[in-house]
């Protein structure tokens, strides 16, 4: 029988593997940054080992970071302690830090990809759980816990049960407007938050065929919000050549031997997968959150639920969401005033977001009533896009370009959004308070923020289309 | 190095019904910038249980004296979302030593192993009944048995078996840590290194 290119990946990094154990498996990068490391270092040193391979782990400084002023040192106390530290303890145990300041500084799920560390068939974790972004790569990359980075740093190995495999499959033209984005907000509003729990989940079909490396990003990093433990897609030429040429890819005689590689490593034909999903690429509308989770979306143009379509015990936690957004029963979010707009985050914050959503925005304003913020991924994405002159027409927009980092997805740094606000959000999650104390969070993809952002409402991004052409 | 033991309890319980809920509730990531493993207890569940001004919300769960004990009850996907640990880490810093739930979020789940912190899943129906006996009775206690794998309601002698990894058991059993068990097997990652 056939295997699946998740199998094909897992084997190929188990160390060992005994019955009643969970398997060892090899991990080729771990990345690590300023919140989730510090309680790993001071394991290590409590067991007085060393990192195991400092120069597999790679280190960046991104949640806490201002997105403004950045060469100023952080005003927030402890989120500057937190990010020294991260300084120190690279420095102790000789690993390459990314910090602030440096040329390749970024979210870290958006470095690692575009600096050619993230490669197909390969094994990468992070503590951070939006690692499943990697898996675009046709690799297997899972968000760990403290404990589990100690672990890393301590053998360069996780102990880790496999997982089942999903296979969702989507297929079919995608109407104008609608995106990478919108693909994965319908995708877990269909099987819920936590319709993928337990799942590595291989993304297939022609619709994802046709996606950019970015838009497969955009897919793979929304993995863990229906809980999959993993997201990832075969690689092909698209995915070939995004690696190529990029600071860390192999060169010269490696390259060839790696791309042979890579082309061996997609689902045979009879692999058996333990689920599989299919949807057609036709029925999905731009898309938004009205709840606070993920799961909760709808096409920009239907109503939210109603209470009493739930079952009884979930009604409960279904009216404290309703309650929490200041919203109702069979509401319609189009036309609702919003107050904030965030175009960023580790699922929308490369350059071809920014491009798309300056081409857009070009000779437009935004509306009075919104504040927009643009924080591009990595310091990379910032300096292409002064390049291409995108700060030139996000400054005439009034959508001011800032300064890699989390920045708003998660009210951790100076960006957050005030209590009750309203905030169209390239992000992925709308959980309570994840954009700052009581803030509201609408998901949705970049060219629902941007137009919403135009407009000062819930927009639906088609009605621009059919004047023009994007 | 070992870790934190779980055999066996027996206590009243703190029931949360509610669906989904998310790591970011369990601890808000404006708590995060701790560098150590204490203390987070403080701030477990901080927004449902302070109002801005940090004055404790009196209809949330934890601010009601009535209710008490080492085991949370909890609405199904507990733990979804961030990976970050530091949920483990709140839950058990502030006294729970299980949780239980009809489903939980993968992640948080081997963060709270790891963390000697049980997670228990029950079925939809044996979760409602622990519900609805605490309800009738704050005081009702619920056992937990890792060894033998079962979970009861005491008053009423309802009892399901829950599941858990053998080798995780074995480690909450006796303590025993991943790391130690991975370098036990250091030569065959130094074999796997060898091209
Ligand atoms: S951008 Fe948001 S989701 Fe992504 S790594 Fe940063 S905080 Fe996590």
């Amino acid at each position: 029988m056939g295997q699946t290119l998740f199998d094909k990946i897992w084997d190929a990094h188990v160390v060992s593997s005994n019955e009643g154990f969970p398997d060892i498996l090899y991990i080729d990068t771990h990345f690590i940054h300023e919140v989730t490391s510090p309680q790993a270092f001071d394991g290590l040193r409590a067991r007085g080992l060393p990192v195991f391979r400092p120069q597999q782990t790679v280190a960046t400084a991104d949640h806490n970071v201002p997105t403004w002023d950045q060469h100023l040192p952080i005003k927030e106390e402890l989120s500057r302690y937190q990010v020294d530290m991260l300084t120190k303890n690279c420095a102790e145990f000789g690993i390459e830090l990314y910090g602030l300041g440096h040329p390749f500084q970024g979210i870290v799920h958006v470095i690692g990809p575009e600096l050619g560390i993230t490669r197909p068939g390969g094994t990468y974790v992070c503590g951070d759980s939006h690692t499943s972004t990697h898996g675009a790569f046709g690799a297997i990359a899972f968000g760990i816990g403290t404990s589990q980075v100690e672990q890393v740093m301590a053998t360069q190995c996780l102990l880790q049960s496999r997982p089942k495999r999903m296979k969702i499959e989507v297929n079919g033209n995608l109407q104008k407007g609608v995106g990478a984005k919108d693909i994965i907000l319908y995708i877990i509003s269909q099987i819920s938050a936590a319709g993928g729990t337990g799942y590595a989940v291989e993304y297939a079909g022609d619709t994802i065929r046709a996606l950019s490396m970015e838009g497969r990003m955009t897919i793979c990093n929304m993995s863990i919000e229906m809980g999959a433990r993993c997201g990832l897609i075969a690689p092909d030429e698209t995915t070939i050549n995004y690696v190529k040429g990029r600071e860390f890819a192999p060169k010269g005689e490696e390259w060839d031997k790696a791309v042979a590689y890579w082309q061996t490593l997609y689902s045979d034909e009879d692999a058996e997968f333990d689920s599989v999903l299919s949807f057609k690429a036709e029925d999905i509308e731009p898309m938004i959150t009205y709840g606070t989770n993920p799961g909760m979306g709808i096409g920009v143009t239907q109503h939210v639920p109603e209470t009493a379509s739930f079952e009884q015990k979930e009604q409960g936690s279904y009216k404290k969401a309703l309650d929490y957004m200041g919203l109702h029963d069979d509401q319609q979010l189009l036309g609702k005033p919003i107050d904030y707009v965030f175009i960023g985050s580790c699922t929308n914050s490369r350059i071809e977001d920014l491009r798309e959503v300056a081409q857009f925005v070009k000779g437009k304003h935004k509306a009075d009533n919104v504040t927009v913020w643009v924080v591009p991924g990595s310091k990379q994405v910032q300096e292409q896009a002064i390049r291409e002159g995108l700060d030139k027409i996000f400054d005439a927009a009034g959508f001011p370009l800032r300064e890699p980092g989390c920045s708003a997805c998660l009210g951790m740094n100076e960006d957050k959004i005030p209590a009750g606000k309203y905030c169209v959000s390239t992000s992925n999650r709308n959980f309570e308070g994840r954009q700052g104390p009581n803030s509201r969070t609408f998901l949705a993809s970049p060219l629902t923020a941007a137009a919403s952002a135009i407009t000062g409402v819930v927009t639906d991004i088609r009605e621009f289309l059919s004047e023009e052409v994007v | 190095m070992s870790t934190k033991i779980f055999k066996h309890i027996q206590t009243s319980v703190v029931p949360l019904p509610i669906e989904n809920i998310d790591t970011d509730q369990i601890i808000p990531a404006r708590f995060l910038k701790a560098t150590t493993r204490e203390g987070f207890g403080n701030n477990l569940f901080r927004d449902w249980r302070f109002d801005n001004d940090g004055n404790p919300k009196q209809d949330f769960v934890l601010n009601e004296p009535k209710y008490s004990g080492k085991i949370l009850v909890a609405g199904k996907n507990f733990g979804c979302g961030s990976s970050r640990e530091h949920a483990a880490w709140a839950i058990a810093d502030y006294g729970f030593d299980a949780v239980v739930s009809s489903f939980f979020a993968d992640i948080f789940k081997g963060n709270a192993l790891n963390n000697g912190l049980l997670p228990v899943q029950v079925s939809d129906d044996f979760l409602k009944r622990i519900f609805e006996v605490v309800d009738a009775d704050p005081h009702a206690e619920v056992e937990i048995d890792l060894v033998d794998q079962f979970i009861k309601i005491v008053k009423t002698g309802e009892q399901e078996s829950f599941e858990v990894n053998p080798y995780k058991k074995a480690c909450m059993t006796n303590g025993y840590d991943d790391i130690d068990y991975i370098l036990s097997k250091k030569e065959l990652i130094l074999q796997f290194e060898t091209p």
